[in-house]
């Protein structure tokens, strides 16, 4: 095979870009397109109770894998207390233990969590057993069985059944039935307690689950009871309300069952409150902090692990690679003519401080009025090096001068001239009158247009928000980049110019032959 | 109307004829070279970068060349630094007529011809006269590098000035017309002879509008011409016809070019030759990355040629014998 020995180290470097880059999206969750923040909760469980002067075990339900979310951080702030966690069922208890307590006593649970659509886990534990029917008073038994009898007719399974027996049993305008059964002065808790009475009618299986609601940023919150029915495979949540199927939007599952929220030996009057607090953090600190948690480097000696200021100058070297790409592909393969192979990505690089409209106008301003002094200097017939000097110098005067009058004449956008690489420019004039003398003006102006038009295209290309964010977090792709130009350093064939160019020469051949 | 419907009509049966674009197929089928193949599959392979000086140095090109006896327009002197420009009147000596140049120099620029002078002024070719002070900036600018590859400070070279060989004076307005050969590993492949016109203002360059009119390599005579992208048959000054003419010296000419590889150890070589009144051909300068013009001057392209001599397994190693192959091989006779 031709250039075997350049092919497979093209191949090499793509294969290991891709698979870097294929680490980091699937294995740290790095977003392949640029989010700059993700929703971040911080959830909040403050226990408060008084000490009896002995000792005293303090147990609070906390979240054990919330469906939706996944934790990245937690915190018992509990100085002088022993603590310890432990699974019931599903659920998880902290257990804080002290002796002498006395006085009001806080603490507090913290947990942070960010959305996370893959952990939208099936609720399988535990696997209850099927609940004996109740002992029904007189008037109760006939109403439960009426209900679930009409319920059962209209209803396939179990998610079914559930959804209708929960839509008659909040319909505004009740049947007979429900009425009896329905107690309007009831808590929301002791309501879907009565649910679960009934259902316990049908033997399904069921218990409360504990939610909270975490839209906004709560204060002094409390935890919304759910209801959970058993299909036999897994747990499936209803609104108590209005019989929808799932766990609200945005809701923290604390915990299910029975069992008290929280339960404190050798203390009294215990009381939990909840708060909760939305901010948006950075989508790479999050892949970072997850990183971390699976104990993975790659993050840690990335430059996300560089100082800022140091971070912003590479975020933009990095594109550089790209823009140089693209003179590769309109010189090679389209055939532009430039001044200076890289000039035009300098150029490009002033564009970010101009903008493209701008810029082009400045750079042409700038070229134009360079060249007209440069041919007066001409006539002056100086020396190689004092003339270049001169160039530099009249250049800065001149950015200077029309930075002061474009700022006059209030278009603000003239004064990011100041950013241009004057050294370049100068160098590009000299070309150019030297182009102009020797080969004419159509020659020079050519060449300047060609470095305008590849600059233009550079700098599309290099501030794509896209093309910046992956070059910097995925620097691995400018491998891919590094693979595509050492191929293109072997690619032979005709520029798209030529085509153009040889027109005449094919036009004779074919005449000949 | 019938009129400018057919108007459009001729010009888009022009058109078809003579499509503004080609298809790549179609210029692989005619032989075309490109740029990126010359680049990729002959400059890069065939010149080693370790020969380069020896042809972007025009200075030691020709010192090569005096060793290995092939002519080239005597030297008179060269100016290195900037305080030696004094010695100017030295090395002119009695020279009424030089040239200057870059040692470096790029594409043919930075080439000062003086035709004669009178005391302190200095006649160029193309009439206008110079003042000494303005010849003595033209050579600091060339010590500078303004010219040169690169823009690395430069020496400038003083020598003789080549008097064109009359054979073509009916075809070339001022200036010199120069023989380009292509010797691909040391074989001639083709040949073409640049002439000045008036559009060109003398200079021996098809960019800016000499006529380039290809040579056959087995006879030496030319062929026709091609001006700005079409073919002519006359002279567009003189109105004399450009082919049919009889290159002298041709088997000499071509031997000089095959030698040449020997000497700069370039498998891809771009030959330029003059041919003086007095002293015949003499190498003028090579070019290690000779353009693809030749194929419009030829008309006909260096792919097919090209591939043909890289299948040769064994070149022969005497310059003759390779002049031979090459006309032999690409030689149209008659």
């Amino acid at each position: 095979m031709k250039d075997f020995h350049l092919k497979t180290l093209a191949l090499f470097l793509s294969v290991i870009a891709i698979a870097l880059c294929y680490y980091k999206t699937e294995r740290l969750g790095v977003p392949l397109t640029p989010q700059s923040s993700a929703q971040v909760w911080t959830a909040e469980a403050t226990v408060r109770f008084d000490g009896q002067d002995r000792s005293a075990k303090i147990n609070l339900a906390v979240p054990k894998a919330p469906p939706g979310f996944s934790v990245l951080d937690e915190n018992f702030i509990s100085a002088g207390y022993g603590l310890a966690t432990n699974d019931v069922g599903a659920n998880r208890v902290v257990q804080w233990a002290a002796r002498n307590l006395s006085g009001q006593q806080t603490l507090y649970y913290r947990v942070v969590l960010t959305e996370d659509s893959d952990a939208h886990r099936d609720r399988t534990e535990p696997t209850p057993s099927y609940p004996d029917i109740p002992e029904y008073s007189d008037p109760e038994r006939a109403a439960v069985f009426t209900l679930l009898d009409s319920v059962r007719a209209r209803s396939a399974d179990t998610a079914s059944f559930a959804h209708e027996l929960l839509r008659r049993f909040n319909d505004p305008t009740p049947e007979a039935e429900v009425k009896v059964l329905r107690d309007e002065s009831a808590d929301a808790t002791a309501q879907v307690k009565q649910i679960q009475h009934i259902l316990a009618g049908a033997r399904i299986p069921s218990r409360i689950a504990h939610v909270l609601p975490l839209a906004g940023s709560l204060r002094h919150g409390s935890l919304t009871p759910w209801l959970e029915v058993y299909n036999g495979e897994r747990w499936l949540a209803f609104n108590p309300r209005t019989g929808a199927a799932g766990f609200p939007a945005d809701a923290l599952v604390w915990y299910a069952g029975d069992m008290p929220l929280v339960d404190i030996e050798g203390a009294d009057n215990a009381s939990v409150q909840f708060s909760a607090l939305r901010t948006s953090r950075d989508v790479m600190g999050l892949a970072q902090q997850r990183a971390r948690l699976i104990n993975s480097d790659v993050l840690e000696y990335s430059l996300l692990s560089l100082p800022i200021a140091t971070q912003n100058t590479y975020k933009i070297l990095l594109t550089v690679p790209l823009g140089a790409l693209v003179v590769v592909l309109l010189r090679n393969f389209i055939g532009l003519r430039t001044f200076g192979t890289f000039m035009p990505v300098l150029i490009a690089l002033a564009f970010r401080e101009t903008e493209l409209l701008w810029g082009c106008i400045l750079f042409t301003v700038l070229v134009a009025l360079g060249l007209i002094i440069r041919f007066y200097l001409e006539r002056l017939k100086l020396l190689l090096v004092p003339r270049l000097a001169s160039m530099l110098t009249i250049v800065i005067l001149l950015m200077a001068g029309v930075s002061i009058i474009s700022h006059k004449l209030g278009m603000e956008h003239g004064l990011s001239i100041a950013l241009f690489p004057m050294v370049i420019l100068a160098m590009t004039i000299e070309r150019m009158s030297i182009v102009w003398d020797e080969n004419g003006p159509k020659d020079a102006l050519l060449s300047g247009f060609g470095s305008l038009a590849v600059a233009a295209v550079g700098f599309v290309v290099m501030t794509h928000p896209l093309a910046e964010y992956l070059a910097f977090v995925f620097p691995e792709l400018l491998l891919l980049v590094l693979a595509f130009t050492l191929l293109a350093g072997r690619y032979t064939g005709y520029r798209v110019s030529e085509l153009w160019r040889f027109r005449a020469s094919a036009r004779a051949i074919t005449n000949k032959q | 109307m019938s009129s400018i419907g057919r108007g459009w009509r001729s010009r888009l049966r022009l058109l078809r004829r003579n499509p503004p674009l080609r298809m790549p197929s179609t210029l692989r089928e005619l032989g075309i070279l490109g740029m990126n193949e010359r680049n990729g599959d002959y400059i890069s392979i065939y010149n080693k970068r370790k020969y380069y000086p020896l042809v972007d140095d025009k200075l030691k090109t020709k010192q090569l060349a005096l060793e290995a006896g092939i002519a080239t327009p005597q030297l008179y002197g060269v100016i290195e630094i900037e305080h030696q420009v004094r010695d100017l009147d030295t090395i002119l000596g009695d020279h009424q007529d030089f040239v200057i140049k870059p040692a470096q120099g790029s594409g043919g620029s930075g080439i000062m011809v003086i035709g004669g002078r009178r005391g302190n002024q200095f006649l160029r070719s193309s009439g206008v006269s110079v003042s000494r002070s303005e010849l003595e900036h033209f050579i600091s600018n060339v010590l500078s590098g303004m010219y040169s590859l690169g823009g690395l400070p430069d020496k400038a070279i003083i020598e003789y000035r080549v008097k064109p060989h009359a054979v073509f004076d009916a075809v070339s307005f001022q200036g010199v017309p120069d023989i380009r050969t292509i010797v691909f590993r040391g074989i001639p492949i083709a040949s073409m002879v640049r002439l000045p016109t008036r559009q060109s203002d003398g200079k021996a360059n098809l960019h800016q509008g000499a006529i380039g009119a290809g040579i056959d390599l087995a006879t030496g005579r030319t062929v026709d011409g091609v001006w700005f992208n079409s073919v002519l048959d006359s002279h567009p000054d003189s109105g004399n016809a450009v082919r049919g003419i009889q290159v002298p010296d041709w088997q000499l000419l071509l031997e000089l070019a095959a030698r040449s590889y020997d000497l700069t150890q370039l498998g891809y070589l771009g030959v330029d030759v003059v041919l003086d009144a007095e002293h015949g051909p003499l190498v003028l300068e090579y070019n290690a990355r000779p353009g693809l013009n030749i194929q419009l001057a030829n008309q006909m392209g260096l792919r097919h040629r090209l591939e043909k001599v890289r299948a040769i397994e064994k070149i022969p190693s005497s310059a003759a014998a390779r002049v031979a192959l090459g006309q032999e091989l690409f030689g149209e006779g008659g």
